[in-house]
């Protein structure tokens, strides 16, 4: 464990990012939010273990699934609130939305919205560090569905030949979208990565103190040089793919499975070695961050439709609209 | 005034470039070896750490090269044969590409990609002769298409120094040309086109290897017609105050292009220039069919544009191709 993880503060980041996406999805199914999101809820012990072997000048990406991932990293709820609900000061100035919310000055390097491809990324961004030597750690989060991806194959075997300071992390949660991973995963993601020659092991993922242990020796590995590995961490998500998934009526999973895995929640887990007071008071100082985030949100202003065509590129370019020929 | 071969200038840019700034390194399939040419010597010079050879993995050290950007470095991603940009399409369009956007103005993706060898050069049939910068120009890529040394260094200059994305195309066909370079050699900004020759009656634009194509076509019909030659350089962003300020005063226009004719860059010249001129004269394309380049040099050569086809394309805008 880093020194600055207790179980009260792993504690404190699994109800942060349990609390905020389930006001995320009261607030998509109000409208308020536009699209869709997804939530990562039944997997916090992943993102909440894994972000506190981390240093704040260490560098993430993450997917679709990433609210968890930033919020473990350090951006605060408000920031991203604001960006869910479109607001010019969100992280992303509103550009962005759930599938891409980035801050670059706390190494989020940005969720995706196609699965596996921020994982190269992740790949240069250890690069940059291996040449800097800056002691600087890249971790790849991506789901099982990304284990069936090229470009994530290409990635492994590309930082096992060049020794990068990079952790590849699997949130198995068992499907990818609906397609259960034993229709679509042949062997086992752990042999996978092994046959890469790095350091490969699967951890219990709904239990954030085996995650944290896990990804510490990870992370050390790599920030002493001794290149890349790759964690599997089994969870489980406790809710549908997106937030449209509870009017769609599906069957790919039962009830009874979605029970037997909610008995090992990874908050109750993790409650259970922390006094009941203890428990309570961070509950509350959860409710209260995440109520003032809302408020927050809800009060800034959204982006002007005149800077629709701002931040395309970088060097200040601006691009054809659709009705000006030049 | 110094005679330089366009791919010596393309070499010797990379090399200006590595040695100004320690961030720009080269990532790319045998570029230690230097198969294509323009990274010979680096590896010696620069050292093995700054002169990557990837394996054969293109979405990959594409994405690495975004993420190396996002860290601070200056990437060159070389590909050996255009159809590489396929397979790393998504990494180059929905990433790289968009990062500044969805981040809200967060990211610099400052790399370069450079195809060293687009388009057809005989008998190297489907798969290796694409001349494809309209897919990029049409998702918002940054593409320059040098047709001279001179604008081969100094747009692989501007590209490497530029804070986005930016494709350089450099046509098989003009790899061999020498041309008058300045001394010392200069940067060309990207957007700014060039004419090479002034004309009265005619504005051909000609992409990439097609200029010299279509300036020996003015200089054989200079008896019957003032042809100007006018060479955007690069594809995104487009000299269109270049190219109007040429149409003002011709008229006139045909595009000469080697990308393929639906949905390409040359209908993109003609519907811009007909939405803001008034033309003369009915403009025309002559541009690559759409369709594969067979490996046959005879059917290759049919399905290319080429300087007959232009021909009569100038002189149909110039007999009887007014608009009504």
């Amino acid at each position: 464990m880093t020194a600055s993880a207790t179980p009260e503060s792993l504690y404190r980041t699994m109800r942060t990012i349990r609390r905020f996406e389930e006001i995320v999805v009261e607030l998509v199914n109000a409208n308020e939010i536009a699209g869709v999101t997804h939530e990562s809820i039944g997997q916090e012990a992943v993102a909440a273990g894994v972000c506190a072997a981390l240093r704040p000048t260490d560098i993430i990406t993450s997917t679709h699934r990433g609210h968890g991932h930033v919020i473990a990293k350090g951006v605060h709820p408000k920031d991203m609130m604001a960006e869910l609900l479109a607001r010019s000061t969100g992280t992303n100035k509103g550009r962005g939305g759930s599938m891409h919310i980035a801050d670059l000055s706390l190494g989020i390097y940005g969720a995706n919205g196609i699965v596996a491809a921020g994982t190269p990324i992740a790949a240069g961004a250890a690069w940059a560090s291996l040449h800097r030597n800056d002691q600087i750690v890249t971790v790849a989060f991506f789901g099982d569905g990304a284990l069936n991806q090229g470009v994530l194959h290409e990635t492994m075997n590309l930082a096992a030949v060049w020794r990068l300071p990079l952790v590849f992390v699997c949130e198995n949660n068992g499907y990818a979208v609906t397609t259960a991973s034993s229709n679509s995963t042949a062997g086992d993601p752990v042999t996978r990565a092994a046959a890469y020659g790095m350091p490969a092991s699967a951890v219990d993922g709904m239990d954030v103190h085996a995650v944290l242990h896990a990804a510490s020796t990870a992370v050390a590995e790599a920030r002493s040089g001794a290149g890349p590995s790759f964690l599997e961490c089994r969870t489980y998500r406790f809710v549908g793919h997106h937030t449209a998934e509870r009017v769609m009526k599906l069957t790919y999973r039962s009830t009874e499975e979605v029970e037997l895995w909610q008995a090992r929640d990874p908050l109750t887990l993790a409650a259970a070695s922390l006094d009941e007071d203890v428990v309570k008071a961070i509950d509350r100082e959860v409710e209260e961050l995440l109520a003032s985030a809302v408020d927050y949100a809800r009060a800034e202003p959204e982006p002007d439709p005149a800077e629709a065509l701002d931040h395309v590129y970088a060097s200040g370019m601006r691009p054809r609209s659709g009705a000006a020929a030049r | 005034m110094a005679r330089l071969r366009y791919q010596q200038a393309l070499a010797q840019a990379l090399r200006d470039e590595m040695t100004r700034d320690a961030s720009v390194v080269v990532i790319g399939e045998d570029v230690r070896q230097a198969l294509r040419g323009v990274s010979k010597g680096l590896c010696e010079e620069f050292g093995p750490d700054r002169v990557l050879d990837t394996p054969i993995s293109e979405q990959a050290f594409t994405g690495f090269a975004t993420g190396a950007a996002l860290a601070g470095f200056r990437p060159v991603v070389e590909f050996q044969i255009p159809a590489l940009l396929y397979v790393a399409f998504e990494q180059i369009v929905d990433q790289a590409q968009k990062l500044p956007l969805m981040t809200g103005g967060q990211a610099r993706v400052p790399v370069t990609y450079l195809i060293p060898g687009s388009g057809a050069r005989r008998g190297l049939a489907a798969q290796h002769s694409d001349s494809p910068y309209s897919f990029l120009v049409h998702a918002g890529v940054k593409t320059a298409v040098p047709a001279t040394a001179a604008d081969a260094y100094g747009l692989f200059v501007s590209a490497i120094r530029d804070d986005d994305p930016v494709a350089l195309f450099a046509p098989a066909a003009a790899l061999p040309v020498r041309d008058d370079c300045p001394e010392p050699l200069q940067p060309v900004p990207l957007g700014r086109g060039r004419v090479h020759r002034e004309g009265t009656d005619v504005t051909v634009v000609a992409v990439g290897h097609l200029v010299h194509d279509a300036l020996e076509l003015a200089e054989e019909l200079a008896a019957e017609a003032s042809v100007e030659v006018f060479d955007p350089r690069t594809v995104l962003p487009f000299d269109w105050r270049g190219l109007f300020a040429s149409l003002e005063k011709t008229g006139r226009l045909v595009v000469y292009d080697d990308a393929n004719r639906s949905c390409g860059l040359g209908a993109e010249i003609v519907a811009t220039a007909c939405e803001e001129i008034r033309l003369e004269a009915t403009p025309r394309r002559v541009t690559r069919a759409d369709a594969p380049v067979p490996f046959s040099v005879p059917l290759e050569e049919a399905v290319l544009p080429s300087k007959e086809l232009l021909a009569h394309a100038v002189r149909t805008v110039l007999t009887k191709g007014e608009m009504p």
